[in-house]
């Protein structure tokens, strides 16, 4: 049936606005995710589109929320070592030692220089790996398919070291409270720096692919941009918080692991778009290049473990077989947990996607009573609803590439 | 330098104290004060960024909730923890710090999800992690680790096939130790704490 509709005629500007709500265009809600390979992982975004253009996003998460906090809360603190490799599981080694520091810190544990050292190479190697990883699939997000070939070859062989040092490729579980599970292999190092060397000409090779690929810029420059502002009020930590231009990394600004001894720099963004996030993870694979040479150069003897750690640190397999002090000390670990002062504890620690945090509080005992991790990714991902509004729906892709989360340490 | 923002802080706000803590400064405020105390921290002391937002529960102890906030401060790399209790143990409130940093709104969202701790003020507080009906918190004490039978989210599904979501086994462990007490009783063990007669199911 027809309608009429009568119109008065009068003042033509506010006829305009008048009909103004009904020449709105009606707008698609669409749904990507949670498994979209876009969404690297489980994320799932609610968006309302206008044509091409997102004119809202709601980001919807805890697929892949597991209750780490709560599993945390229930068994003693080595226990959960295999938890954390599981947080951001693209550089499981760095969240071993970030989550052993934060106990470390609680418990007043001074780990030995060669620990340290180790570390300090687990952390940087992670952050090599995580950040292969990133560039290759963002290069492929954005429709240059050779990068990721490239990365993920490099990473393959890292993951060789990694099995090496630690007995797994993925899930590592390395660290100890008080020190590492155990010793570099003999002639480990030697290959470490071997990778080192592989890696750079490689890395030459996607500057080539991608730094100055027209496709490339054309599809990340100016897009996706963050403010300073924005960035330091949502959170927004490791390579995305200084591709805004801010600088902040934990490793210069707050060192711990003895990152004061090594000489390397922290590249800085200017405009915080796309663009400049792919130029921080690459440039920090090189300073990260630098900084395992100069661990590797002066790499110190010494112990893997702290020695004072008595009741905390399970004494060695030989031993426990052999000498009754240290059945009984294995068999109290055990049994209870290793012993930690009550109190409360905020560490934090610079890892490839950003500052992941632990808060831990101890009533005293072998069990935190209260562990909260503050993932990187969520914090990275909560300026999703206020970033991607007004751009359209092929660069979401981009974006998401670039900003490079995983779910793991998000919806932990 | 950490004393030196103590003294100021106290000097400046005489309601709060400082709090025991293993590493970084640590100070108590009053839930009512907490947004001011927070703005002048963002203004005037530096600490321009929350990195977390979480909670404590207490479990038996009264206040039950403590909220915990940790800000950096981007120019002088100092931390801050500032501590809350919420008044009420049944219907904890804090008030929300969205209005001051943009940080606030998930973390505030997370700790309402699994604490359920209501933030006042706050725009959107919905669940993030669990989904929308879920109807416990379960990060409080009460709450088992095995989880407890709730039905599916989607209820078309449920409806269709019968299923429900169930409670972990926990014969695979983790195996914990209680911690004090005779050896004999000590012994580690996992935790059955599915919901039974003896148990009751917390208050939602």
């Amino acid at each position: 049936m027809a309608t009429t509709k009568e119109i008065t005629i009068g003042d033509i500007n506010s006829r305009a606005s008048d009909v103004e709500g009904e020449l709105q265009s009606e707008t698609m809600s669409l749904n990507v995710g949670p498994s979209h390979p876009t969404t690297h992982g489980v994320l799932r975004l609610k968006m309302e589109l206008d044509g091409d253009v997102v004119k809202k996003c709601d980001p919807v998460l805890g697929y892949l929320h597991r209750g780490d906090e709560k599993i945390a809360e229930n068994m003693t603190y080595n226990q959960f070592v295999p938890y954390t490799d599981r947080l951001d599981y693209l550089a499981p080694l760095s969240n071993n030692v970030a989550y052993a520091m934060a106990v470390e810190k609680l418990a007043g544990l001074q780990v030995p220089e060669r620990c340290e050292s180790i570390r300090v190479l687990c952390c940087e190697l992670a952050r090599i790996s995580s950040h292969l990883l990133g560039v290759g699939v963002y290069g492929m997000d954005a429709g240059a398919w050779t990068v990721f070939m490239l990365t993920f070859t490099e990473r393959e062989k890292l993951y060789t070291l990694f099995e090496e040092l630690t007995g797994a490729r993925f899930t590592t579980s390395y660290t100890r409270i008080g020190g590492v599970a155990r010793d570099i292999p003999e002639g480990w190092l030697g290959r470490v720096l071997d990778f080192c060397k592989g890696v750079l000409p490689v890395l030459d090779t996607i500057d080539k692919l991608l730094t100055r690929n027209r496709i490339f810029m054309d599809r990340t420059v100016g897009i996706g941009k963050i403010s300073k502002e924005d960035a330091i009020a949502y959170g927004i930590t490791g390579p995305n918080l200084r591709a805004c231009g801010v600088d902040l990394d934990l490793r210069k600004d707050k060192p711990y692991l003895g990152y004061e001894k090594y000489d390397f720099d922290v590249p800085i963004g200017t405009s915080g778009d796309c663009y400049d996030r792919y130029l921080m993870r690459a440039e920090e694979v090189r300073q990260s290049v630098r900084i395992i040479r100069q661990v590797v150069d002066q790499f110190p003897e010494g112990s893997y473990y702290a020695e004072d750690a008595k009741k905390i640190f399970a004494p060695q397999k030989a031993k426990v077989l052999t000498s009754m002090e240290e059945l009984i000390q294995n068999f109290m670990i055990v049994t209870e947990g290793p012993q930690i002062p009550a109190g409360e504890v905020y560490f934090e620690a610079e890892n490839p996607k950003g500052a992941l945090g632990f808060f831990i509080v101890s009533k005293g005992g072998g069990v935190p009573y209260r562990l909260k991790i503050r993932g990187p990714s969520f914090c990275n991902l909560s300026i999703l609803d206020k970033l991607l509004p007004g751009h359209y729906l092929t660069d979401i892709t981009v974006i998401l590439g670039s900003l490079d989360f995983v779910m793991g340490e998000c919806d932990r | 330098m950490a004393e030196s923002i103590l003294a100021q802080l106290i000097g400046r706000f005489d309601y709060i104290t400082e709090r025991a803590s293993s590493d970084h400064l640590a100070i108590n405020c009053p839930a009512d004060h907490l947004l001011e105390l927070c703005q002048a921290l963002r203004d005037d002391f530096g600490f321009n960024m929350l990195i977390d937002v979480t909670a404590v529960d207490w479990d038996v102890q009264s206040p039950r909730f403590t909220g915990i906030y940790h800000l950096l401060s981007t120019s002088k790399y100092d931390y801050l923890r500032i501590a809350v209790d919420c008044l009420d143990d049944i219907n904890p409130t804090l008030p929300s710090l969205t209005g001051l940093f943009a940080a606030a709104n998930w973390h505030e969202r997370e700790t309402y999800d699994l604490m359920g701790i209501k933030y006042a003020g706050h725009p959107d507080l919905r669940r993030i992690l669990m989904w929308d009906e879920y109807p416990y918190h379960p990060l409080r004490k009460d709450f088992p680790l095995a989880g407890i039978e709730v039905p599916l989210p989607a209820a078309d599904v449920a409806e269709r096939t019968q299923v429900k979501v169930e409670p972990a086994p926990m014969m695979g462990g983790p195996f914990v130790s209680s911690g004090n007490g005779p050896m004999s009783q000590t012994e580690p063990s996992a935790r059955d704490e599915s919901w039974t007669e003896q148990k009751e199911k917390p208050v939602k």
